[in-house]
């Protein structure tokens, strides 16, 4: 008798068994059951046949004909019910079929988020060719259509819908697009490449509820945000279908679990593709499902075969996007990266090595040399010999070591050095003859270097070749090893270009590693949030302990805790309210700071929520004593009690605070206001200090009295407390955008001139502008961040106790 | 290996950690950009800086007091410094972390 053999699902990976099969001449009778009602066809075209280039005809493998030719009795648009493994029978609705051998390729089903409204009429997957119609049908142009979920599913679909017209919005949970194939500096190449093509993109975005009434209308996020949708596709991710296995008591793990020659817990049935689990790993790309599809029709024929999980490389298919991510691209000790950068291309390549061997390429806008890594990473060759030009391509490889400054003496006057600006090496050599022996004068009359910045090394590789020894590199070093910018370059960078976050920042300007160092993150995202207060969103990880923890981290890891006391002054219920947390939470030591106020030292990480929450309950807020923004507003008494005083200094203070408080900036900043000129409270040493005289105020600035000493310079003398206020937020703001990280203001004011501070705030235009700009940022950061955190208290403990089971 | 579940992967912040407590002392579990797990003694060897505070930056950490560097996988100092903290193993499995608490047995107690 002839060899049964029922197949479940007819998917790719099932038609290249059929097909293997059927080439070493196989003669069993087949029967071909589909849930879907028709044949298999390359379900990886569908992104094109969505996007219009494609129709199904042209994707289609095996047509009615193919499966009449070799006999398989084809069950299509008829889903299996159940498996009978003792009498090795099959059920649809319409009856059961016996089996000698029974593949399952039921392959994967689509997660569906488990939020209010997944099930209203016009929410759809990303699966097969009813949702790909489902979404020609609703892409008419000016149709709003959002696809939850950046990954490679979710994009294709995006990108078809786009093409056919609709406004598409993506939303992800993660912070860059495909998190698994790509690292944030292509995540962001992307985006970018998205957006330029009208997609909107919503990354860090959680969905809370597909709103609507009788059909889809809108999808509302965790943030709030509500996208209007007449179509919403959830391309989330695929989990194996299983479930005819598990009901038949097969072995299942994430997917059925097989071994290497395809075969389930049950030796007479066989899975493969999608569905299957093999050591404890899932398949989702299509080389390795045909390379099973091998290993189990050998299987079938009795011939020895082992299925080997290889490498895979992954490329999104949508035209026009260059992509291409294979092997281990995760950072790890004894692992190097070569990382290239052509910002004005849009191109980034990164190599991973470890030891010897290429292990992964993540390449963004030029791809062209992808499969040649691929090679070499499968091979798993020594490149050592190549590697100082491996990144450039097998074009390079093995070429001699280019010496960088020979290659620039090499370059004819007339090549071009700087892109942006058309600048040539005759034209900057010419300047530098002409007496311009500094970077800055080079790039004040040529404008070589002067816009991205990016050619800046050449720029001084051409200065070093013309002046020899009278050269002497830019003495303003680099923010840090990540970068060959400085500090001011980078700030000019990131206003100039618009770049509005920490992976534009580091593609966009070349940055040399792939996630920066604790130097250059908490400044970027300084830069960041304050020339972007409301497109930036403030990056928790990327700042100092006690920023991330708003309090004052001790030398034995306790904190410190300092509430607010506007001006100086408190209350008799604000005290016992400082006395009842200090009790309450056993404060080792309260004591009094420089500042006017009380600090609480020694409280535990993990107390911080309750305590803040029990301070917020008595009506005082974060003092910011831990931050590189407005500490204090020290005062004296002012008119209201001394009889020397001359103004209300302790009111003025009140209001500076009040006006100033929660503001970043780029090094703390203190304040002061004294009543007379006996200056009480210390004034003239302090970052900005207003001092009360009979007709007005006068304002000083760039005091300092920490590492160095030194007494503050008059900027302005005012009539009156309002002019006091917009004066000094204008300063404020004229420091907050044109500092470097970490440079306190008297550093800063050294740096730019007094005189250039004066004439910004001076102008009633131009401070005005200030205010302005200054009244946006606290529209955003003027918040108590004890109130937001005491809320999550949670999130301050350890995550798990073992204490006690370690010590049974 | 005994590995205990401790938490949820999403339960700590990516370039980011979480403190477990344990009889031996406290233990820094660690989560990187792309999401892999490293345990750490919560503890310099410099000057006792909790480095679950610290910067994490690729597969290394700045310890928030003095900033010294630590490679999260092999606990050793960076650059010029000397010194190492112990390691545990930790790895993720369906989006939970396990760590493995033979090796915090085995250790004397501090």
């Amino acid at each position: 008798m002839k060899q049964r053999l029922v197949v479940i699902g007819a998917g790719m990976a099932s038609g290249r068994m059929l097909e293997h099969l059927f080439e070493a001449g196989f003669d069993g009778e087949v029967t071909l059951f589909n849930a879907e009602p028709r044949g298999n066809y390359n379900r990886l075209m569908l992104s094109p046949v969505l996007s219009g280039e494609k129709t199904y005809d042209q994707i289609v493998t095996h047509d009615a004909g193919w499966y009449e030719s070799h006999g398989v009795d084809c069950r299509f648009g008829e889903p299996v019910v159940k498996i009978d493994r003792e009498n090795k029978v099959v059920y649809s609705a319409q009856g059961g079929v016996p089996y000698d051998a029974l593949v399952i390729a039921t392959g994967s089903a689509p997660f569906i988020l488990p939020v209010p409204g997944k099930d209203l009429p016009g929410v759809c997957t990303y699966r097969d060719l009813e949702d790909t119609n489902a979404m020609i049908a609703a892409s008419r142009p000016g149709a709003k259509a959002v696809v939850i979920g950046g990954g490679l599913l979710g994009l294709e679909a995006a990108a078809g819908m786009a093409a056919r017209g609709a406004e598409v919005t993506v939303i992800h949970l993660m912070g860059h697009l495909m998190e698994r194939q790509l690292d944030p500096a292509a995540g962001y190449l992307l985006q970018k490449d998205l957006e330029a093509r009208g997609i909107r993109i919503h990354c860090k975005g959680a969905t809370k509820a597909i709103l609507g009434r009788d059909r889809v209308e809108a999808v509302l996020l965790e943030d709030g945000t509500v996208y209007d949708a007449d179509l919403v596709c959830m391309a989330v991710g695929i989990r194996p279908e299983v479930r005819l296995a598990h009901d038949a008591h097969l072995e299942v793990g994430r997917g059925i679990v097989v071994d290497d020659q395809m075969r389930t817990s049950d030796p007479a049935i066989y899975a493969l593709g999608e569905c299957v689990e093999h050591d404890k790993q899932l398949f989702g790309l299509v080389a390795p499902l045909y390379d099973q599809a091998k290993v189990l029709a050998a299987t079938l024929l009795g011939q020895e075969a082992a299925f080997k999980p290889v490498q895979t490389a992954t490329k999104l298919k949508v035209t026009g996007v260059d992509l291409f991510s294979a092997g281990d691209f995760a950072e790890a000790p004894g692992r190097e990266d070569i990382v290239f950068r052509d910002p004005g291309r849009g191109v980034y390549k990164r190599l991973i090595l470890e030891g010897e061997r290429l292990i992964g390429a993540v390449m963004y806008g030029d791809t062209a040399d992808g499969s040649w890594f691929f090679d070499l990473i499968r091979q798993g060759k020594d490149v050592s010999d190549l590697r100082d030009t491996l990144i450039f391509g097998p074009a390079y490889a093995g070429g001699p070591t280019a010496n960088p400054l020979a290659a620039v003496a090499a370059l004819p006057p007339e090549a071009e050095i700087c892109g942006c600006n058309g600048v040539c090496k005759g034209r900057i050599v010419q300047a530098i003859e002409g007496g311009a022996t500094t970077l800055d004068m080079v790039r004040a009359q040529t404008k070589a270097s002067a816009s991205c910045g990016t050619c800046t090394g050449l720029v001084e590789q051409v200065m070093a070749l013309t002046l020899g020894d009278g050269f002497t590199a830019n003495a303003n070093p680099p923010m840090c090893k990540c970068t060959d910018h400085t500090h001011e370059d980078v700030r000019r960078l990131i206003k100039s270009r618009g770049l509005k976050s920490i992976p534009a920042v580091m593609q966009e300007l070349g940055w040399k590693t792939s996630g920066g160092c604790a130097t250059c993150r908490p400044a970027l995202n300084y830069y960041l949030l304050s020339d972007w207060p409301l497109e930036y969103r403030d990056d928790r990880q990327s700042r100092f302990v006690n920023e991330r923890n708003h309090a004052n981290i001790q030398k034995d890891g306790t904190y410190s805790v300092v509430p607010r006391m506007w001006g100086g002054v408190t209350t008799p219920a604000e005290l016992r309210a400082i006395a009842d947390a200090a009790e309450k939470y056993a404060v080792p030591m309260v004591k009094v700071t420089g500042g006017q106020r009380i600090d609480l030292l020694g409280v535990r990480k993990e107390d911080l929520p309750a305590i803040w929450a029990d301070l917020n309950a008595a009506g005082m807020v974060s003092g910011h004593a831990y931050a590189k923004g407005l500490r204090t507003v020290k005062t004296c008494v002012g008119t209201e009690f001394c009889r020397f005083g001359t103004q209300d200094s302790t009111g003025l203070g009140i209001k500076l605070e009040k006006l100033l408080w929660g503001a970043w900036t780029p090094a703390k900043v203190k304040l002061a206001v004294s009543g007379c000129p006996r200056n009480c409270a210390e004034a003239t040493c302090k970052d900005v200090g207003v001092v009360c005289v009979e007709s007005g105020y006068q304002i000083g600035v760039a005091g300092a009295a920490g590492m160095d000493v030194k007494e503050t310079e008059p900027l302005l003398t005012v009539a009156t407390e309002d002019e006091v206020l917009e004066v000094v937020a204008a300063f404020i703001q004229l420091y907050r955008e044109n500092a470097r990280y970490l440079h306190r203001i008297y550093k800063w004011v050294a740096k730019v001139g007094l005189d250039w501070c004066r004439a910004q705030v001076a102008d009633p235009a131009a401070r005005a502008a200030l205010v302005e700009r200054f009244r946006i940022s606290q529209s955003v950061y003027q918040t108590d961040p004890w109130a937001e955190h005491a809320a999550r208290p949670a999130d301050w403990a350890p995550v798990a106790d073992l204490t006690l089971r370690a010590a049974e | 290996m005994t590995m205990i579940d401790i938490a949820a992967l999403d339960d700590i912040p990516r370039e980011g950690a979480r403190v477990v407590r344990t009889a031996l002392g406290c233990i820094a579990v660690f989560r990187t950009a792309d999401d892999r797990v490293f345990a750490l003694d919560d503890r310099c060897p410099h000057k006792g800086g909790p480095l679950s505070e610290g910067i994490v930056h690729g597969s290394l950490v700045t310890c928030p007091l003095h900033g010294m560097v630590f490679d999260l996988a092999t606990g050793l100092a960076q650059g010029a410094d000397t010194g190492s903290v112990a390691t545990h193993p930790a790895r993720v499995e369906r989006g939970r972390v396990l760590i493995g608490l033979e090796v915090m047995r085995a250790r004397p107690a501090a």
